[in-house]
């Protein structure tokens, strides 16, 4: 079995973590900026942070034979302070050409305050600007709808934005089909409580399409299984979804949506 | 799948979640002091489980959701706690 992680918090895991998901069958992992858990006190944190990304991190992968990507933005738990939000936009596209780069994200919402919109305007203007790829945040739990709609309403009015080039994660049973039908991809996060298990994810890919899906296990510093994406692929088998099935959703769906970047190639025979 | 397949691989799990969720109200019930938003929100998310409508757990979110469509002025903290304060019912 082969797969790919397309949203995992790798700085915030061990190295034994590495190993378990090459071992697993990871053909590679991407890592979109987050929340560290705590607010940075200034810029020079997010600049030491997108170094980390950008650097440190692909060769600590590296040492594992994984390829490692990432995406690079102020999340929206941060966004709330606009000056900052700006400042850190400021630095963003000194790093784009990095080779490891993808795109632009984890942008969207939190709590869905205007300044957090704002912010998310000024992420997809220079996501625009720059050509890039885009991965969306969708907030939790009783937040998530109205984020989801507020976020496609932003999306939809910037006629630069191609909705194929645009991923928006975390959907749930309330919000995929919403995503999909406005022509954007849907990420399905599997996360204990606040996200879904991997009987809700099987089930969404078989009741709401299989074409533009991808399910990550948004792994990071909270609760949460860097093998999750794996063990979906057991359900899947257990259910009787056939080999091919299983590596169209974990690998292939993943690679053609980041594959869009010429940056993202993977190891020969992966 | 089959409903004799989907029985066979789920029942015995979503036994031990349905059991989990009784032993959850009778907690509640048995401790003291006033409950919250919460509780009616669990409360009424519930019943549309007897519902004979497809899409139980779609319904089940859409309760438990923020229905309004406005940006907030500001952010009240970061997390979220799963069930939205607007909906109790009228007292
Ligand atoms: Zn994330």
């Amino acid at each position: 079995m082969r797969y790919i992680e397309p949203h995992g918090h790798m700085v915030s895991r061990t190295t034994d973590d590495y190993e378990a998901m090459v071992t697993a069958g990871c053909a590679a992992v991407c890592e979109p900026a987050f929340w560290a858990g705590f607010d940075r006190s200034g810029v020079e944190g997010f600049h030491d942070y997108f170094c980390q990304l950008t650097d440190y991190e692909p060769k600590r992968a590296a040492r594992f034979g994984l390829p490692h990507f990432c995406w690079l933005c102020i999340n929206p738990k941060e966004s709330e302070d606009v000056a900052l939000a700006e400042d850190v936009l400021g630095i963003i596209p000194k790093f784009l050409d990095r080779p490891n780069v993808l795109g632009i994200g984890e942008i969207g919402l939190n709590k869905n305050t205007r300044n957090e919109m704002q912010i998310l305007e000024r992420h997809v203007d220079l996501a625009a600007t720059h050509g890039q790829l885009i991965l969306v945040h969708t907030p939790h739990l009783e937040d998530k709808l109205k984020g989801t709609r507020l976020i496609l309403d932003v999306l939809k009015a910037d006629s630069r934005i191609d909705p194929g080039r645009v991923i928006i994660d975390h959907c749930e049973e309330h919000t995929i089909e919403r995503v999909l039908d406005a022509g954007f991809w849907a990420g399905i996060t599997l996360y204990p409580e606040s996200k879904t298990t991997p009987a809700r994810a099987v089930d969404m890919y078989e009741l709401y399409g299989q074409s533009n899906i991808w399910l990550n296990s948004a792994c990071d510093w909270g609760r949460s299984d860097p093998l999750s994406v794996p063990k979906t692929a057991l359900e899947m088998r257990r259910r009787g979804h056939s080999a091919a099935t299983i590596d169209r959703l974990i690998f292939q769906n993943p690679a053609r949506f980041m594959g869009q970047n010429p940056r993202f190639q993977l190891r020969e025979g992966a | 799948m089959t409903r004799q397949e989907v029985l066979d691989l789920y029942f015995m799990d979503a036994r031990s979640k349905l059991i989990d969720l009784a032993a959850f109200f009778d907690r509640v019930e048995r401790a003291s002091g006033e409950s919250d938003f919460r509780l009616a929100a669990l409360e009424q998310a519930l019943a549309l489980l007897h519902s004979d409508q497809p899409q139980k757990a779609k319904a089940v979110l859409l309760s438990l959701s923020d229905p309004t469509t406005e940006p907030i002025a500001k952010a009240p903290g970061k997390g979220a706690c799963g069930a939205w304060p607007g909906a109790q019912p009228a007292a």
